[in-house]
């Protein structure tokens, strides 16, 4: 074998079977609502009917009154706010004194059954003044808008306002003459952009299980949660920060994950199941019917952009300005920093600037969804890229490559570039089977669009224990999304150079793991996968310093290489035979990591859409479908293909199904499945994936973060192959067929 | 308070008897009296098709079945697709092609896959696509379970091409 055939790595890279996946296609693996405890009764949340009121009275007295009810709590319950970002998590919790949107929590339930519980809930009597109410984010920021928050004044950088507004924050990136920039443009575009609120739309319903132990006072016990997260600890944190209580007799336990795309980092029924559980003195459950997961569980901001740019004639861009106003729901929030950061971000922009707004409006509190902000941002500047490529006469994929930015680039939002393989993905797209293959037919187009994504790395702590068998539990704190236990067991396998078989990972709860941030931003097989490796790497070195011992040579002597522990010519163990050796003397061996990872590699992704559009009725079918990402190290190909498949599908159900219609009361119209329509099987063709790898230099195996990239381009890539395919611009999401229809002149708006 | 009803019924091959309440659906009759977590909820509207089940060898969505209705019939769930010679030849196709990501539509969309290939041994990406068109999947864009089914079936076929 030369050494151009020989593979960098052992386990890194192989398309290995999940540890986790017998139990995935059996039907043992234990999801949130598949919990249940001894005792165990059941909660419900009564939920808001107004998208804006004042709570003018609430009696709770024939709820509790109903057989079979142990309790019922509300916003009393909770301990008093003391600050504005207290005030609004308590009150996102249980409204206080106003509701916020439909499905806002007003009380809730614990009862022998889950029947009783609802009966019991509807008992309550919530008298409302209900107010005028206001979903769009726009609409919200005129003058006469109804007022959400009346203490809100707007942060920016002149400091607060003086009057109340819906508009939290606004925030600018300036960089060079930006009225230069444009008067050096031979050719200027300019849109605007309106995009629907959309949801994560997971299919498995938040679901939490909470039990207190009665060691003295009820409130002085200690409090159990078993939940469906994304970050143990960061319930954890919620719970505490809400009821007051010590961390240490706070112990979540997360369970397998159905599914989240950032909407499981936040905390919505632990903390009134723990409030339920400790009055009614009995475990309670809590699961969220699916119309509550879409009424008051993080969607992602709907918004509206602005967006101008000017290139030269020779494809250069001199100028880019946009604004952004995002959506935030009921309180402040919204992704619209990270949508900035998307908004131009894989190009050099020699004068630019944008313009930040975080505009409060009677919807649910937005959460994260993979690569929050990004996908929309990326939609507007997209389709001006691809407009000046047209305008300019090039090859949409030369002029993003004519632009694009390199290492230590300076970015318009501030900062430079590290090492990045934007350019690799584009030259990977140019040469792909996809995009050299030629698409004739009529009504038929082709698109393209690219992105930065700048990840993240974050705090990660991983444990490795060394059986006397010569096997190897890990436990990690890092909740398992979508396999990502097996991806740190193989970055383990690999560090201890021994055979994945050896590993067994599983993960913990916060009682027994170090602290460990959520597991999104694409960071877990990033940054827990190098606390695998350095925990990894001190196991090594404590095995060697006991064959040292137990050889009596000095450590140095000892090498380590593929499972053999050797020192000279003749002393030598199996890591199996050291292991026994050193659990029957001077105690077991074991490490636990705790990282907090300060730098990660940005990943970029191009993709490219094959459409055909029906001038009749407006339907758009996708014909052929590519994503070309640079994953730095591919841990475990297939994982990384089904990431790169799965999130390009959710940003198609984001370019053309997708978001929440509301009417003129803020009551959203389509909180089902049948009509929020997501990406069926029928509506996607086979995805496909070209893996570019350009090592990031900061993680020992060049690894990066790979789930958040592929939901950003769909949007863009459609859009441009619909402009090929009708000669029209789509500026809505959903590009819905009324919407491409009223594009064609067919029907009017 | 509501009067139970005592159902008998055979679920995956084993008799059960169960008490249910009137308005209690399948689902909840398998989940919450039977024990079979398996099976999952995720719309309780008959839009997800994560609770998939057969009855008498025909996939509904066992949130729209009444566990009354149940009655005298035969129920197939997740759990019961393996037996003691080990996983079913589509469990094992959906482990070889990762057909699934974080697992919680999978339970559902095995079971179509079963009513799937029970009637059409041999489909086309188009069958398969029409068939799991009631079977949302959130994480994998469908692409793996498409061939995910595709394996099951050379497997069940026995024309699976032999590795050299």
């Amino acid at each position: 074998m030369n050494a151009q055939e020989q593979k960098p790595f052992a386990v890194v890279g192989e398309r290995l079977p999940r540890y986790d996946g017998a139990d995935k296609v059996t039907g043992k693996a234990i999801f949130g609502p598949d919990v249940a405890l001894p005792g165990m009764c059941y909660g419900f949340i009564l939920r808001s009917p107004h998208a804006h009121a004042r709570i003018l009275s609430s009696d709770t007295s024939r709820a509790e009154a109903l057989p079979g009810v142990y309790a019922v709590v509300t916003a009393a319950d909770l301990p008093p706010a003391e600050s504005a970002d207290h005030r609004y998590a308590r009150d996102n919790t249980f409204a206080s004194d106003k509701v916020l949107y439909v499905g806002h929590a007003v009380a809730a339930v614990a009862a022998r059954t889950p029947a009783i519980a609802e009966q019991a809930a509807r008992l309550i009597a919530v008298e409302y003044d209900v107010l005028p109410a206001v979903t769009d984010v726009l609409a919200a920021m005129r003058d006469d808008a109804p007022i959400l928050h009346d203490d809100m004044r707007t942060h920016s950088l002149a400091g607060h306002g003086d009057k109340p507004s819906n508009v939290a924050s606004h925030f600018q990136h300036l960089k060079g003459d930006p009225a230069r920039g444009f008067a050096e443009a031979d050719v200027i575009v300019e849109r605007e952009f309106h995009t629907a609120t959309v949801h994560q739309g997971y299919i498995e319903s938040h679901a939490t299980v909470a039990t207190w132990s009665d060691d003295g006072a009820p409130s002085n016990g200690a409090l159990t949660i078993y939940t469906t997260t994304q970050g143990s600890f960061s319930v954890r944190d919620h719970v505490v920060w809400l009821l007051d209580l010590p961390m240490s007799n706070v112990r979540v336990v997360p369970t397998e994950v159905g599914g989240a795309f950032g909407g499981k980092n936040t905390s919505y029924l632990d903390v009134p199941a723990a409030l339920l559980a400790r009055k009614a003195r009995r475990p309670v459950k809590i699961t969220m019917p699916r119309p509550d997961v879409f009424l008051a569980t993080g969607p992602s901001s709907g918004a509206v952009f602005r967006v101008k740019m000017g290139a030269t004639r020779d494809g250069r861009i001199t100028a880019a300005q946009a604004e952004l106003y995002y959506a935030a729901g009921a309180y402040p929030g919204s992704p619209v920093g990270s949508g900035a950061n998307v908004m131009f971000g894989p190009y050099v922009i020699p004068n630019g600037q944008i313009d930040g707004y975080d505009v409060v409006t009677n919807g649910p509190r937005v959460s994260s969804y993979r690569a929050p902000g990004g996908t929309p941002a990326n939609f507007a500047a997209e389709t001006l890229i691809d407009e000046l490529a047209e305008k300019l006469g090039l090859d949409p994929l030369e002029f993003r490559l004519r632009n694009h930015a390199r290492e230590g680039d300076e970015r318009l939002d501030g900062g430079t570039h590290g090492h990045i393989g934007g350019i690799e993905v584009l030259q990977a797209a140019q040469t792909c089977a996809h995009y050299t293959a030629p698409l004739t037919g009529p009504n038929r187009g082709r698109g393209v669009a690219h992105t930065a994504w700048g990840n993240w790395g974050g705090r990660s702590s991983c444990a490795l224990n060394v059986n006397g068998d010569g096997t190897v539990n890990l436990v990690t704190s890092s909740v398992d999304l979508s396999g990502t236990r097996t991806t740190i067991a193989m970055q383990a396998a690999e560090a201890l150079q021994l055979p994945p078989e050896r590993i067994k990972p599983s993960v913990g709860d916060t009682d027994n793991t170090g602290y460990a941030d959520v597991s999104a931003g694409s960071r877990t097989t990033y940054a827990t996968g190098i606390a695998a490796i350095q925990a990894a790497e001190d196991v090594i070195a404590q095995m060697r310093a006991r064959a040292a011992a137990l050889w009596d040579v000095p450590v140095e002597s000892v090498a380590y290489a593929r499972g053999v522990f050797a020192s000279g010519a003749d002393l030598r163990f199996t890591f199996a035979e050291l292991a026994e050796q050193v659990t029957g003397s001077g105690g077991s061996v074991g490490s636990i990591a705790n990282v907090d990872v300060a730098e990660w590699g940005a990943g970029f992704s191009t993709h490219i859409a094959d459409v055909e559009v029906d001038p009749e009725t407006g339907k758009v079918t996708l014909l052929r479908y590519t994503v070309v990402q640079d994953v730095g190290q591919a841990v475990n190909p297939a994982m990384v293909e089904g990431q790169m498949q799965g999130g390009a599908t959710q940003g198609i159900g984001w370019a053309l199904y997708e978001g929440y219609a509301y009417n003129e009361k803020g009551q959203m119209l389509n909180a089902n499945f049948l009509d929020y329509k997501i990406p069926t099987a029928l509506d996607v063709p086979l995805i496909e994936t070209v893996i570019v790898e350009v090592p990031y230099p900061q993680h020992p195996y060049g690894v990066r973060g790979v789930g958040e990239p592929p939901i950003v381009p769909p949007p863009g890539a459609i859009a441009n192959a619909i402009y090929r395919a009708a000669g029209i611009r789509p500026d809505h999401l959903p590009m819905t067929p009324a919407h491409l229809l009223e594009k064609l002149g067919v029907i009017e708006s | 308070m509501t009067n139970k009803t005592l159902v008998s019924a055979t679920v995956n091959n084993e008799p059960v008897e169960f008490l249910c309440e009137p308005q209690q659906s399948l689902l909840e009759c398998l989940r919450d009296i039977l024990g079979l977590t398996g099976t999952k909820e995720g719309c309780n509207d008959g839009n997800c098709g994560a609770c998939s089940v057969l009855l008498d060898g025909q996939l509904v969505n066992s949130c729209l079945v009444l566990g009354v209705e149940i009655e005298g019939r035969a129920i197939t769930t997740v759990e019961g697709l393996a037996d003691w010679r080990g996983l079913h030849p589509i469990q094992q196709a959906f482990l070889e092609a990762d057909g699934f990501q974080c697992g919680f539509c999978t339970p559902g969309i095995l079971i179509a896959t079963k009513a799937l290939l029970d009637r059409k041994p041999n489909p086309t990406e188009a069958d398969i696509r029409a068939w799991l068109s009631g079977n949302l999947c959130r994480c994998t864009g469908y692409d793996k379970i498409v061939r995910a089914v595709q394996v099951a079936a050379c497997h069940l076929n026995n024309t699976c091409e032999v590795d050299a």
